[in-house]
């Protein structure tokens, strides 16, 4: 794959286009990430970094939206929790 | 120990060098004595030492003795939560700890590149002193060699633990059972993780610190406690991983855990995400895995946490008479697949 | 960590296992393309908790695993000069080349590094002015801009002894390649979520129309592989070949326009070698005319690769393109482990044979 980790971008340290780069929190600790892909990005928001770059912005809808789709899909099939398999 | 009777007053310039060491040092003589006498003896002042034998003569007050020795050559030499003098001592000391038996002598034996400098060399010294008094040991012998730059990295030091075997103690591998609980004593992989992003450079904030640290006290009380503990081992290279299969190859049975009671730190559950790598297939320098009677494993958790300062001490798996699968870990699908044995040093992954 | 945790919540992943089950009315026969969803099915036993309801094949797996060993045979002959400090990634330092691996060559004296960023090697080129930084680039389209980024760094920071040696793949065509092959038995392919992120998800509605066969856009933790599964059976059972996308938090049909854009400035498509899948048109990325000047081969008078490796009775093509799996490789576990790796696929953690040697030899449900 391509290792990529979910993390809150912190402060931009520098927002000038090839040496863009911010602090990124990452389940509590942090890491300088370059953010030339994501230029719009801006304190709060996930960003999921690979290589040391991050690559995209999280949706945050969809990310609720496909839990809360998953959640209601398994409860309205009225799943009982065995999965004996 | 008996004043040299001559050193010169006017010292030849190009043998001493204020900063660092030079190979001077480790050629007998003078600059050696008075390395002895400054840095070694000014430390570990003790009755043994202070005799300056070939041979260290010791007394133990037990009929049985446990030795074991250690080389510590880690990269770098200091790192967060620790250095190599107090991991040298701690290390030595938790095998001795993990076998049953009181710490009580150590020697310690140094390798130094020419050009360290006296700072670092003082730091490590300081470190192995302040870690042999928490823990009790006495320095009885040691030797010191100077080599030629880049025939050592920095400082390599080897250490040998003598300990006196009590009473009661671990029964040994051999006495392995399926259905023994598997227990950890505290948070896994924070020394791997700190060694690894020290020596790589990796840069996280705050850094992963070590959790090297002593297991002589709350193991002892352990062993007082003559709770039926099958055995005990400390979780240094590899990790619990290859703790968990060196005794499933020992003893023929296979052990499962759960990751989810695996104690993490957030620092290093971390650290492990963004490289790719698991905690369990990490050194631990403070840590210890137990396989006890089932019946017993709430008081052993109860004994460490209250009275063995180890809060995080938790119940991790079990083992089972399975020989086809040795060692399995349940992950969050709830089942339970193989547990690889560690190869080599943990390399950090893109993929 | 918010994002990953509620992707492996163990109840809601039960839940998610069981409705897939119920959905398969027949054994489909699903591809997940990346190594790092072969990684995430054997590592939580997924693909044991399915595979009487699913075949799963496991496809050309993560970008080191495909890279030919001469190009590793190039990296090494760039490691031994001495002025070289030579930056990849840790699992690269690990995979067999023509002679050894570049972790023996490091053992031997030659300076080879770890990098968590192909930028960090930009930064070391800057500290030690006096060696040459060789950037061994690897990966996807994922990795691809962070590769490209370190280049155009390198050039408006003006730093002169900096180089690149890239072998960058490119997955689309070597999904088509796979499918459209007449022996190719997969009724639906898990596309890699991440490197969706990047190159969007609109060239895969073409090979799905194409090949007649449902693509899933799908992430790497369990819950998301899970979904993915379901999703590409919902769409199986319902006879319908479109592109669904349940990895929507991360990736966009557009893709990432500022990561490509970085990779277009930098790289043109060209046609590759995959290690054990041969020459894929359209496969890989090779420098631009103007980014010469960083082409370590160039620099490094790289002699024209030799063909010779281990690979000879190795069958990682079968492996990597779904028609074999490991077990039944006449080599695996025997010949070929991770400890003593003779083709690609063995190597990586997550190369398709190492991962079946981990996670796949036995495993059973505790709670049945």
């Amino acid at each position: 794959m391509c290792l990529g980790i979910p993390g809150r971008v912190l402060r931009w340290l520098d927002r000038s286009p090839l040496l863009a780069c911010a602090e990124i929190e990452f389940g509590g600790i942090t890491k300088r990430c370059h953010m030339a892909c994501v230029p719009e990005a801006e304190p709060g928001d996930y960003v999921l970094v690979h290589a040391g770059l991050a690559i995209t912005i999280l949706d945050a809808v969809a990310a609720e939206t496909t839990l809360a789709t998953l959640d209601r899909a398994t409860r309205d099939s009225n799943v009982t929790g065995d999965t004996s398999v | 120990m008996p004043d040299p009777p001559f050193e010169p007053v006017c010292s030849i310039p190009q043998f001493v060098d204020a900063d660092c060491i030079t190979l001077a040092y480790g050629e007998g003589g003078w600059l050696t004595r008075r390395f002895l006498r400054e840095r070694i003896l000014s430390r570990f002042d003790n009755a043994v030492l202070r005799a300056m034998h070939d041979a260290a003569v010791l007394d133990p007050t037990s009929p049985r003795i446990a030795v074991t020795t250690d080389s510590y050559t880690v990269s770098p030499l200091f790192f967060a939560g620790g250095d190599i003098g107090q991991l040298a001592v701690y290390g030595t000391v938790n095998d001795l700890a993990v076998a049953g038996a009181r710490p009580r002598w150590i020697t310690l034996a140094m390798i130094i590149e020419e050009g360290t400098a006296w700072a670092a060399i003082d730091a490590i010294l300081d470190s192995v002193q302040a870690a042999a008094l928490v823990t009790g040991v006495a320095i009885v012998a040691g030797d010191t060699k100077v080599v030629p730059r880049g025939v050592v990295d920095g400082v390599f030091l080897n250490t040998t633990g003598i300990g006196e075997v009590g009473a009661s103690g671990p029964m040994g591998m051999g006495a392995l059972s399926a259905g023994d609980a598997i227990l950890v004593t505290g948070p896994i992989g924070q020394h791997g993780a700190a060694i690894l992003c020290a020596r790589e450079s990796f840069e996280f904030d705050p850094p992963p610190v070590s959790d090297c640290a002593p297991l002589a006290g709350p193991l002892q009380r352990l062993w007082d406690s003559r709770l039926p503990v099958r055995c005990a081992r400390d979780a240094t290279r590899g990790g619990v991983a290859a703790v968990l299969h060196e005794w499933s190859q020992a003893s023929e049975l296979g052990i499962t855990v759960e990751e989810a009671a695996l104690p993490v730190r957030p620092g290093v559950r971390a650290v492990c995400e963004l490289l790719g790598l698991d905690p369990i297939h990490l050194a631990c320098e403070g840590t210890c895995v137990l396989a006890v009677d089932r019946t017993a494993a709430d008081a052993v958790l109860q004994l460490l946490r209250c009275e063995g300062d180890m809060p995080l001490a938790s119940a991790v798996g079990e083992v089972t008479p399975s020989r086809s699968t040795p060692v399995r870990i349940v992950r969050s699908m709830g089942r339970a697949v193989p547990l690889d044995e560690p190869a080599g040093s943990p390399l950090p992954r893109i993929c | 960590m918010k994002y990953v945790d509620e992707y492996r919540d163990p109840i809601r992943l039960q839940q998610a296992l069981a409705d897939l089950r119920r959905r398969c009315s027949r054994r489909w026969v699903i591809m997940d393309v990346c190594g790092g969803q072969t990684h995430g099915l054997l590592r939580h036993g997924i693909e044991d908790a399915v595979s009487d309801v699913l075949e799963l094949i496991h496809g050309p797996g993560c970008p080191v695993c495909v890279t030919p060993a001469e190009v590793i045979g190039d990296a090494l002959h760039i490691a031994r000069d001495p002025r070289v400090i030579l930056a990849t990634f840790g699992d690269m330092l690990r995979v067999p080349g023509p002679q050894g691996s570049l972790l023996q060559l490091r053992a031997r004296g030659a300076d080879v590094r770890t990098m968590l960023s192909p930028v960090d090697a930009v930064s070391w080129a800057i500290q030690h002015p006096d060696r040459e930084v060789v950037l061994f680039a690897v990966g996807f389209e994922t990795t691809a801009p962070a590769t490209a980024l370190a280049i155009l760094q390198a050039r408006e920071l003006g730093v002169k002894n900096f180089s690149v040696l890239a072998h960058h793949v490119r997955v689309e065509p070597a999904m088509r390649a796979i499918a459209s092959s007449p022996e190719s038995r997969i009724q639906g392919f898990l596309a890699a979520g991440h490197v969706c992120t990047v190159t969007g998800y609109a060239g895969y509605e073409q090979l799905a129309q194409a090949c007649r066969l449902p693509v899933v856009i799908t992430g790497f933790e369990p819950l998301d592989l899970v979904e993915g599964l379901r999703a590409c059976v919902e769409s199986l059972e319902r006879r319908d070949s479109s592109v669904v996308n349940p990895y929507a938090r991360w990736a966009r049909k557009e893709g990432n326009p500022a990561a490509r854009q970085l990779i277009d400035r930098v790289f043109v498509t060209t046609t590759l070698p995959w290690r054990g899948m041969g020459r894929i048109i359209d496969g890989g990325l090779q420098l631009r005319g103007d980014f010469q000047d960083y082409d370590a081969r160039m620099r490094f008078e790289v002699p024209p690769a030799s063909l010779h490796c281990t690979e000879d009775a190795c069958l990682s093509g079968e492996v990597l393109s779904g028609r074999l799996k490991p077990p039944e490789c006449p080599l695996f576990g025997k010949a070929c482990t991770p400890a003593t790796p003779l083709g690609a696929p063995m190597v990586s953690f997550e190369g398709a044979c190492a991962a079946y040697f981990h996670y796949g030899r036995t495993s059973e449900t505790i709670n049945a």
